[in-house]
């Protein structure tokens, strides 16, 4: 349209932009660069700096053998924790809000816009109000302490989301579609699998990212219901780096940082896209 | 109850029974999860509110204490602080995320090479959990091994950075860290907006001989402000709930410079053992998000509605 040369306006903005992103990068880059330094290292110069040597052993440190609350199993089972919770946590929640998404756009029943209406309240509903509840009904149904019980909790908690997307995506699905499968005498089931499903995967990978994502990254619920070796890893890592018994092991510390933020990281870069229109479906409703 | 009754639903006895039965199935799939989850919102909320007008302890009892909870929370020093440090830390956070999200999305805007990459390492500390960056922030705002330390080793020994144990200034690590955490959230709300404006009004801006300049500041940015009214509702709601990044980064302290009300409904609760307390700390933060997302909610009803008038 204009000339082609970048003026100086537009050598400023980038200029600006890459400033930015490299602050926002400090953070990643300290807790890469610290997972294979030495404690020595870091004490004597400072948490930001350059690898003097490279310490490798701070990942099998931090993986098998580190300390946890006087637990030296390393951070490994908390992650699987984490995961066995996160799991079937995000696909019974996903599943589950499809289906009702489905029910409550689609097939309509008497009193839906109600019960959307107070699913859809728990988006907004602070833990706080949920945590002595939780608590008395994980002890009343014995799943204290226990990965089931955190389980549970979120495929619930989870549904407020997953319903609310899928809803919102199954609006835009023509009426007529789902009538004329009924006059051929699809069932609830049928109509689902055979029309509903196959028009889902954009909305299914949104919200199988938001639940992966929220789910791994929970701590309240987490560090209120389990404790030891029941924790999930952002609970685990709380008590970690809380450890002042003696010179902290900002390496291996490090290290376990970079192992607990690896999954929701990794579900990011892979699916960048599908996690920004979660955020932005989520926050605009 | 499922879909519009059949004539055949009309039919006698047994048929209907029948009927029911063999849709027992999609009752169930339908209706127990929905009513689980709308259950556990609509009876949580109340349980907590029972709770917190009885003189519970380490155990929920029941008994009527009226408001006592709620007074004795509201003229505690932990209540004082902690509301006092929600509106410091929610106003900074709020005004500081949106400014530098805005800025971000406009630059971005102006189709710069590398948009794609910028926008994701803007936007990846929202993947990561609050623990993590909480926990990595405590280590370069910590004078002892952080930037402080940096900075004085490289010659200039009297620098000082010592926000993060200082009681009066301990709360802005908390801006700092928050913003760092949702600037790009909002980045991504703006740049969604940004998008949908209509390319026909910066056509006409433009034969109307308005510079790019004033174009952008006269017509783009203005069909912006409904996006900042979402964007500060739903940083607000954050602010409000904001917990683990405290947790995190400096557990409340020095002492109870840093405390929030979060922390104080979980320190009540589980480090005191009172729950009457502590749950009257929690409906009290319920109404606080309820002022903030009440005027929202109306005033989204009364822009629907107006828009289904004209």
């Amino acid at each position: 349209m204009r000339d082609i040369r970048p003026s100086w306006g537009r050598r400023l903005i980038a200029l600006l932009l890459v400033g930015f992103a490299a602050a926002y990068m400090v953070p990643l880059a300290i807790v890469v660069l610290n997972s294979v330094r030495s404690v020595e290292d870091i004490i004597q110069t400072s948490t930001i700096g350059w690898p003097r040597a490279l310490v490798l052993s701070n990942f099998t440190e931090a993986w098998g053998h580190y300390c946890i609350a006087e637990v030296c199993t390393g951070i490994r089972p908390y992650l699987w924790n984490s995961l066995a919770i996160t799991v079937p946590g995000t696909l019974m929640s996903t599943l589950l809000g499809a289906v009702a998404g489905y029910a409550i756009s689609l097939w309509r029943f008497r009193g839906d816009a109600w019960i959307f209406g107070l699913v859809t309240l728990g988006v907004f509903l602070p833990e706080q109000m949920k945590l002595l509840p939780w608590a008395i009904v994980l002890r009343d149904v014995g799943l204290s302490n226990t990965l089931t019980g955190l389980v549970m909790i979120h495929t619930i908690q989870g549904l407020s989301f997953s319903t609310l997307f899928c809803r919102n995506y199954y609006v835009a699905i023509p009426q007529d579609l789902i009538k004329a499968a009924r006059i051929d005498g699809a069932g609830f089931f049928r109509t689902f699998w055979r029309i509903v499903l196959p028009l889902s995967p954009p909305i299914l990978i949104v919200t199988v990212i938001w639940q992966f994502t929220g789910i791994y990254n929970e701590f309240l619920y987490g560090v209120t219901f389990t404790n030891g070796t029941q924790q999930p890893i952002t609970a685990a890592l709380i008590s970690l780096t809380a450890n002042v018994a003696n010179v902290p092991q900002y390496g291996v510390q490090s290290a376990a940082v970079l192992i607990a933020a690896a999954p929701t990281l990794l579900v990011y870069l892979l699916g960048g896209r599908w996690f920004v229109r979660g955020l932005t479906a989520g926050a605009v409703k | 109850m499922i879909g519009s009754p059949t004539r055949n639903d009309r039919a006698p006895g047994g048929m209907l029974a029948w009927r029911v039965l063999r849709r027992l199935p999609e009752l169930v799939v339908i209706w127990v999860p929905l009513l689980l989850c709308a259950g556990q919102v609509v009876v949580f909320t109340i349980w907590t509110t029972v709770v917190s007008f009885t003189p519970s302890t380490l155990m929920p009892v029941t008994g009527w204490v009226g408001m006592r909870n709620y007074t004795a929370m509201l003229a505690s020093r932990n209540w004082h602080i902690a509301f006092d440090n929600l509106l410091i830390f929610g106003f900074g956070f709020v005004v500081l995320a949106i400014a530098v999200g805005l800025l971000l999305a406009v630059l971005l805007d102006q189709r710069i090479r590398g948009e794609n990459v910028m926008r994701t390492i803007f936007l990846y500390p929202m993947a990561v959990s609050f623990v993590v960056t909480g926990t990595v922030w405590s280590w370069l705002l910590n004078p002892g091994i952080g930037v402080q330390k940096l900075v004085q080793g490289l010659g200039w020994s009297g620098f000082r950075f010592d926000w993060l144990v200082r009681p009066d200034m301990a709360i802005y690590t908390i801006i700092i860290a928050a913003v760092w955490q949702a600037s790009g959230f909002a980045m991504a709300l703006f740049t969604a907006g940004l998008r949908s404006v209509e390319p026909d009004l910066i056509k006409a801006a433009q034969i109307d001989g308005a510079g790019p300049w004033r174009t952008y500041l006269r017509v783009v940015l203005p069909t912006l402000w409904p996006i900042v009214i979402a964007v500060l509702v739903i940083l607000l709601q954050f602010a409000i709930k904001a917990f683990d990044l405290v947790r995190a980064l400096t557990d409340g302290g020095p002492g109870l410079s840093t405390q929030l009300p979060t922390l104080v409904v979980y320190d009540f609760m589980f480090q005191r053992g009172l729950l009457g307390r502590g749950s009257a700390a929690a409906v009290l933060m319920l109404l606080t998000l309820l002022a903030v997302l009440a005027p929202y909610g109306l005033w989204k009803h009364w822009q629907t509605r107006r828009a289904a008038r004209a």
